[in-house]
């Protein structure tokens, strides 16, 4: 008996711990980010760093500004939303309130493959089948470019924006429509009129999670869109990311330089954009569910 | 125009736009099936690359990943269920859970690619496991924690609240209670969870770029200290770092990626189904 | 060995909240031994949060407070274990809610999770278990096969029965026939009946006929108070106050 009591206690402390452990992950991973970015904030300002034109981290002398990396980003996500939240809020809406029985069913399933496609095989995809591509019919010198990743980063924000959309729409009490209906309307009209406004918040909070995918999404987009750290000003050119810069420079960066700083730097910047584009829809969810 | 036209117009635009979200899935399947079939032989899946990965198989880079998300499971699921353990039974409805919940939507949206910045920093460098197995499985499961207790959760919600009550009132401790009462019909929908985490994991790149990943090692890793190849990591290099490879190497290299994580999707979808089918209250 | 007459339970003041709203206001009664007692009253007069204080099921909401006394022979509630306390006093819900397990599985659960192991030590308890709700003739053929199959009467007696195994004192009954038909509800009756020359029992029902039935005594519930308690005889033939009277006759509820 008292064996038994001990057991439990330990046990429901260990639930307690785990309980709290992803606080103290999201804690961990802050912590040793800026452990690691710190040194490079004493040697180069936050303004030089985020408004800085241009980024040589390995030429004499280097210069560390990420505004070029800031805006690859910016671009290939506008481009991938632009893509992807009219087609799957479209899609969502198909899903849930056109389509019925198997054709749902198999819809369904065929969106949850798309998840399933791991990052790096669509970058591949990518690579060998949309890159030449665009080149040819666009006529460019080269297919590695801001619109190329953005196509397949819309094409994998699409599953995370329809499930939660869709959610979003189920949660519409059947009331509301049902009202529509009973008024003569049809079932269009108390779609567009009824129901995507029930849904709105959870509608925003599923494109701001679709957004906080692209913006961290890293493979495909390092594969697809050319990686120059330039000022990009159209779709057509070859842009980098925040994330290719990370995944791409840090296997040559010297271990304790103020070049792999300077990318735990970005991750830092990144961490802080998701975390805020989390919370904003995370207050969206909770709205839709009251 | 009549309203019936209009929603005749409506529906048709609505199931073009899915028909646009549809068909690239069929393409890529279609296109890696196509090319990546006639790439993959027995030889292919169990002997080790050569000349520079331009021959041979990919023998390592599956047994690399079957060890890491193996490994990373090991850390992940234990933790994953506990967590949910504690929300779905214990918390109350206070700040502090207000903040496990926003850490876990949080541990959810932060960028693969900083995942592995942080492996680096705390487990590579930090913890000095260098770069290996170990490091690259506890950066995967950290990443994977939220996947594994949102599952969870929900599958612990699911069973009914009467069971708890029916087991407290025979005198059961609250412990007992969750263990006998509660989790045992919760595993279908945990399992499912742990699953599609495993298939998320297995096809994870960045997170392991830096922490566990080696370029070329044509051997299999002999502990969890060995840095390893991985086949997502493989997929990329030879996609992209090295010219002259026979492009049906490449498909067969990805159709054996994407072949992994769909097959654990569709075990994971055969237990849900199962489970559907099976429950009674 | 106690007498006839001896008190079971007796409840001091007892007053119970769930956050702003008062579920129960200063009641007081004493319960004896190998009694049933009715408890009838309309919809929020507190008799389900009264009934759930005698087990401490109240205490599993978070805004739940409590003050006054429950004495379990003599000895305060508060002061056991919860574990302890709801074996002794077990509890048969509303609903049946059986375990989606075999007959056999349900019934031993409680001993089992107490630490009974020897087989046949279990097969015993069931037998007998079984036996007194009256359900061993229609499953002992079956004692295998899953409880969710058997009928919704068959399921409460297999809740009586799982209740039972653990040889408990007292046995409160919530509203047990509300989803039961008149057959069903019968046999319950008849196995409760039984039940009380070893046990004590309270029966909370929202049927003032099946109070009148099975009742020794009942107490009539209205908005948290305790309006009147006496001989279930007296109760239904002769009520002391009108609101009891009125109750009884169907005027509201």
């Amino acid at each position: 008996m008292k064996l038994r009591l001990l057991k439990e206690f330990i046990i429901e402390k260990l639930i307690f711990l785990s309980g709290i452990a992803s606080i103290l992950f999201v804690i961990l991973i802050f912590t040793f980010l800026l452990k690691e970015g710190i040194s490079f904030f004493k040697e180069i300002g936050l303004k030089d760093f985020i408004g800085g034109k241009y980024w040589y981290p390995i030429s004499e002398p280097e210069r560390f500004g990420i505004l070029p990396l800031i805006l690859g980003s910016l671009l290939v996500t506008l481009g991938a939303i632009i893509i992807a939240v009219p087609l799957s809020i479209a899609c969502a809406f198909y899903i849930s309130e056109v389509v019925q029985g198997k054709a749902k069913d198999i819809l369904k399933s065929g969106i949850e493959m798309l998840a399933a496609i791991p990052s790096v095989v669509l970058g591949f995809i990518g690579i060998v089948t949309l890159v030449p591509w665009m080149k040819k019919v666009l006529n460019l010198p080269t297919g590695l470019t801001a619109l190329s990743g953005s196509i397949m980063l819309g094409l994998m924000a699409m599953p995370t924006i329809i499930s939660i959309s869709e959610d979003a729409i189920n949660a519409v009490p059947k009331a509301y429509k049902e009202g529509a209906l009973a008024l003569g309307a049809t079932r269009w009209q108390a779609m567009y009129r009824v129901v995507i406004y029930a849904a709105l918040p959870g509608i925003i909070a599923a494109s701001m999670l679709g957004i906080g995918r692209v913006i961290g999404e890293t493979m495909a987009v390092m594969m697809l869109s050319g990686n120059a750290a330039v000022i990009p000003s159209t779709l057509l050119e070859p842009v980098r990311t925040l994330t290719a810069t990370i995944a791409a420079e840090m296997g040559e960066a010297v271990h304790g330089g103020l070049h792999y700083y300077s990318l735990f730097a970005i991750g830092i910047i990144l961490f802080v954009i998701t975390f805020m584009i989390n919370v904003i829809a995370d207050i969206f969810l909770h709205r839709n569910k009251k | 125009m009549r309203t019936t036209t209009k929603q005749k117009i409506a529906f048709s635009v609505l199931f073009l736009s899915t028909l646009m979200v549809i068909l690239p899935v069929v393409f890529v399947l279609g296109t890696i099936i196509k090319n990546g079939w006639q790439g993959i032989s027995w030889e292919f899946l169990t002997s080790m690359p050569r000349d520079g990965m331009r021959q041979g198989g990919i023998y390592p880079a599956i047994v690399g990943t079957v060890y890491l998300v193996s490994l990373s499971i090991v850390f992940s699921l234990p933790i994953g269920v506990m967590a949910a353990i504690y929300l779905n039974e214990y918390a109350r409805d206070n700040l502090l859970t207000r903040l496990i919940r926003l850490a876990i939507v949080n541990l959810a949206g932060v960028s693969s690619v900083v995942y592995g910045l942080f492996g680096l920093a705390l487990f590579v460098t930090f913890m000095k496991f260098g770069v290996s197995i170990l490091s690259g499985a506890l950066t995967l499961a950290i990443m994977n924690l939220p996947v594994i207790i949102t599952a969870s959760r929900e599958s612990l919600a699911n069973v009914p609240y009467q069971f708890r009550e029916v087991s407290l009132s025979l005198g059961l401790s609250r412990w007992q209670t969750i263990r006998h009462s509660v989790l045992p019909f919760a595993i279908p929908g945990i399992l499912t969870g742990a699953i599609l985490s495993l298939a998320r994991a297995a096809g994870e790149t960045a997170p392991i770029l830096f922490t566990v990943a080696a370029f070329y090692l044509p051997k299999l890793p002999a502990s969890i200290f060995d840095q390893a190849m991985a086949l997502p990591y493989h997929l990329y290099i030879i996609s992209t770092q090295i010219p002259n490879i026979a492009v049906k190497t490449r498909y067969a290299t990805a159709m054996v990626l994407v072949g992994i994580s769909f097959t654990m999707n569709i075990f994971a979808v055969i237990i849900r189904s199962r489970l559907r089918k099976k429950k009674k209250w | 060995m106690v007498t006839q007459t001896a008190s079971k339970i007796i409840v001091k003041q007892l007053s119970i909240w769930f956050g702003k709203v008062q579920a129960l206001k200063e009641l007081s009664l004493q319960i004896h031994s190998s009694e049933i007692l009715s408890v009838i009253g309309p919809a929020n007069s507190g008799k389900t949060s009264f009934l759930r204080q005698l087990n401490r099921l109240n205490e599993l909401e978070a805004n739940f407070r409590v003050s006054g006394e429950v004495l379990l022979d003599g000895e305060d509630i508060q002061k056991l274990s919860p574990e302890i306390l709801r074996k002794n006093v077990g509890m048969i819900f509303a609903l049946p809610q059986v375990l989606p397990m075999s007959i056999y599985d349900n019934v031993s659960y409680g001993p089992r999770m107490h630490g009974i192991k020897n087989r046949g030590v279990l097969d015993g308890i069931v037998e007998e278990s079984l036996e007194a709700s009256f359900l061993w003739d229609e499953v002992k053929q079956r004692l295998k096969e899953s409880a969710t199959k058997l009928s919704g009467g068959q399921q409460q007696r297999l809740c009586i029965s799982r209740t039972l195994a653990l040889r408990p004192e007292v046995i409160l009954f919530d509203e047990p026939c509300s989803g039961l038909d008149p057959v069903s509800t019968a046999k319950v009756e008849e196995s409760m009946l039984k039940l009380k020359e070893n046990y004590t029992i309270i029966l909370v029902t929202n049927n003032t006929k099946q109070a009148a039935r099975v009742g020794d005594r009942s107490a009539f519930f209205l908005m948290g108070e305790l309006i009147e308690f006496d001989k279930t005889q007296k109760i239904f033939t002769a009520p002391a106050d009108k609101r009891t009277e009125e109750y009884i006759l169907g005027k509201f509820g």
